[in-house]
């Protein structure tokens, strides 16, 4: 393990940031957390967490995907993408580090997603660990520990020092690349840290909650449960749940005529919306109640039938603060729950 | 780089016929006029025309067919009217083949197999229907069951003539919904008339068709004594992607682009009714 006084945090900053594209949270006007592109000056957020995820670095909410130049009755296809540049995104928390994992798992199988890939590649994720969760985490429901993040690098912050850990390749070149400003350092402040931060995190009031109900061979009591109606009554439907999220990863492919030609681009696109699964011959999800139950339906009980039982949802508890009604993930599981046992 | 899924390819269209008032059947080819790729029956692909829009059609001509790929599209949207009013020579993009296909060379070979479509439904199974009949003497007994809602919608009505009729190695079903001047076959609902003709329960059925037709033959192939597990649909959802990633089509832990479009009715039992 390695650490830095935090004294010289803007000049460990400033050394990244002269080698590849560096970005961390930083407080926004309102004073709310957002990754930025560092810049002389830029102050790393106190904040716990951003209030968009990571996700954007590499399943951002649009990108194009092709361009095409019409003329008579031809058609000429080009693609838009030039070389992915270097990147480093400091301060990701172990949430959403964990929802890379699930990312990858859509975007990297077979057909692998080559935008997707190219930033993969080209990314190093520093992870900072968790030292106040909040009531609405509950990343430990689902094996995550906030003292111990993943990624590339992972890095405590104490009161005086930055700690750092190399845990892959590409986290050991990009700190033997900073190596003048690092020191060899003993872990027993980090352990001390981890400890105080695991007995929070049992005094949380979603220490209990777990998802375990889900894991076995319920797939159509849990989509026929009753209790969808209840749920779903005041969703509004305005897909804040999903953009919000580390792990939703539906998109939309549309075409846009730039005036010299048409433009390809995707974007992020919500089960929760109306027209999500319209078309021409009717919808098969005609109300809020069939978008509702997708959303939950393909965390707990689709996605983990694919993977492994791995859930797709990481805790991060973004949709909890965010919900303009007040609805989330754990309020329909332990509703859910009830009629499983 | 790598060839990206999402990336097209590019196709012409060099053919143009009217199957129907609503229907007509596109011939597509390369730039170098070759086939731009090979399936497999029931596979579908997405064609588009940049800035009206890109959809998934299954591909109609059988893979036995060298020459080029065809796509009969029924007239119901932006894109489709855009395709129905171009001319021959036309450029469009392509991407695929995508999904499962029928399993024409594994559990449906040396099987007699009944074909029941309904409308354009016919579209995904003349791909096989027209394989079959070219490897004629790796199936047994072929009978054709199709309906419309009058001789004029019956898709493809000139190969069924021409072709299919004077194949003595096939059976072949027609019927119209009502009444209609100049015809003189059957009349009356594809669902009926299945129960009607009452078919071999040996067989294995491949249906495609109106989601309401599906339901009431279904029910009545059940009730003659067919199981689930003989039964064949293909099902079409709205679709982005095509390779199981934008998340349209999912159904439970499925994907009707990657893990569909072809699903025996016992599979399509154990996912969710939502489609």
């Amino acid at each position: 393990m390695q650490k830095l006084s935090l004294e010289k945090l803007g000049g460990f900053f400033a050394a990244i940031a002269e080698k590849a594209a560096l970005y961390l949270p930083v407080d926004n006007a309102a004073g709310q957390a957002q990754y930025q592109r560092w810049s002389e000056g830029a102050v790393l957020s106190s904040a716990l967490n951003t209030v968009r995820s990571a996700k954007d670095f590499f399943f951002p909410q649009t990108e194009n995907l092709v361009d095409f130049k019409l003329k008579g009755k031809t058609i000429e296809i080009t693609d838009p993408r030039t070389e992915q540049e270097d990147f480093v995104v400091f301060g990701v928390r172990a949430c959403d580090a964990r929802s890379f994992s699930i990312l990858d798992k859509v975007f990297l199988a077979d057909p692998v997603d080559g935008y997707y890939k190219a930033r993969r590649e080209h990314g190093t994720i520093v992870t900072l660990a968790c030292t106040e969760p909040e009531e609405t985490c509950f990343c430990q429901s689902f094996g995550i520990d906030p003292a111990e993040p993943a990624g590339d690098v992972s890095c405590w912050k104490t009161g005086t020092d930055l700690f750092l850990r190399a845990n892959t390749e590409k986290g050991e070149a990009l700190l033997s690349s900073l190596s003048a400003l690092l020191e060899e350092a003993d872990e027993a402040p980090v352990r001390a840290q981890q400890e105080a931060t695991r007995e929070i995190l049992k005094k949380l009031p979603l220490a209990a909650f777990t998802t375990e109900s889900f894991g076995g061979d319920v797939l159509k009591k849990v989509f026929d449960s009753e209790k969808w109606a209840e749920l779903s009554q005041s969703c509004l439907g305005c897909g804040t749940c999903t953009f919000v999220c580390p792990t939703c990863q539906c998109y939309d492919i549309r075409d846009f005529d730039t005036g010299h030609g048409v433009r390809r681009f995707r974007c992020w696109d919500s089960c929760m919306y109306s027209d999500f699964t319209r078309m021409a011959h009717g919808n098969p999800r005609l109300t809020q109640k069939e978008r509702f139950r997708q959303r939950f339906m393909h965390k707990l009980v689709y996605f983990p039938a694919n993977n492994n039982g791995e859930y797709g949802c990481v805790g991060c508890g973004r949709c909890l603060a965010k919900c303009p009604i007040h609805m989330n993930i754990v309020k329909v599981a332990k509703t859910l729950e009830g009629e499983l046992k | 780089m790598s060839q990206e899924a999402l990336i097209p390819l590019l196709g012409v269209v060099t053919d143009i016929r009217i199957d129907t008032p609503d229907v007509k059947t596109f011939r597509v080819v390369g730039l170098d006029g070759k086939k731009v790729f090979e399936h497999v029956p029931g596979q579908c692909a997405m064609l588009s025309i940049p800035g009206v829009g890109e959809a998934m059609f299954s591909i109609t001509s059988s893979p036995t067919n060298t020459e080029y790929m065809e796509f009969s599209i029924k007239k119901c949207g932006c894109l489709t009217s855009w395709l129905h009013q171009m001319d021959v020579g036309q450029q469009i993009t392509i991407r695929g083949p995508y999904g499962n296909g029928f399993p024409v060379e594994t559990a449906l070979r040396g099987k007699d197999l009944l074909f029941i479509a309904g409308g354009i439904g016919l579209a995904p199974l003349r791909s096989v229907i027209n394989y079959v009949r070219d490897k004629r003497e790796n199936y047994g007994n072929i009978q054709i069951i199709y309906g419309s809602r009058s001789m004029d919608d019956l898709v493809d009505y000139k190969e069924i003539l021409d072709e299919w009729m004077r194949d003595e190695s096939i059976t072949v079903n027609l019927t119209i919904d009502r009444e209609q001047e100049g015809w003189d076959g059957h009349v009356g609902f594809v669902p009926n008339y299945v129960k009607e003709l009452s078919p071999d329960l040996g067989k294995t059925v491949l249906m495609c068709g109106p989601p309401i037709m599906i339901k009431f033959t279904l029910a009545g192939l059940k009730e003659l004594g067919f199981s689930d597990t003989q039964v064949y649909t293909t099902m079409e959802l709205r679709m982005k992607c095509g390779v199981g990633k934008c998340g349209r089509c999912n159904i439970g832990n499925k994907y009707v682009c990657k893990d569909g479009p072809v699903f025996r009715f016992d599979q399509l039992g154990e996912l969710p009714d939502e489609y």
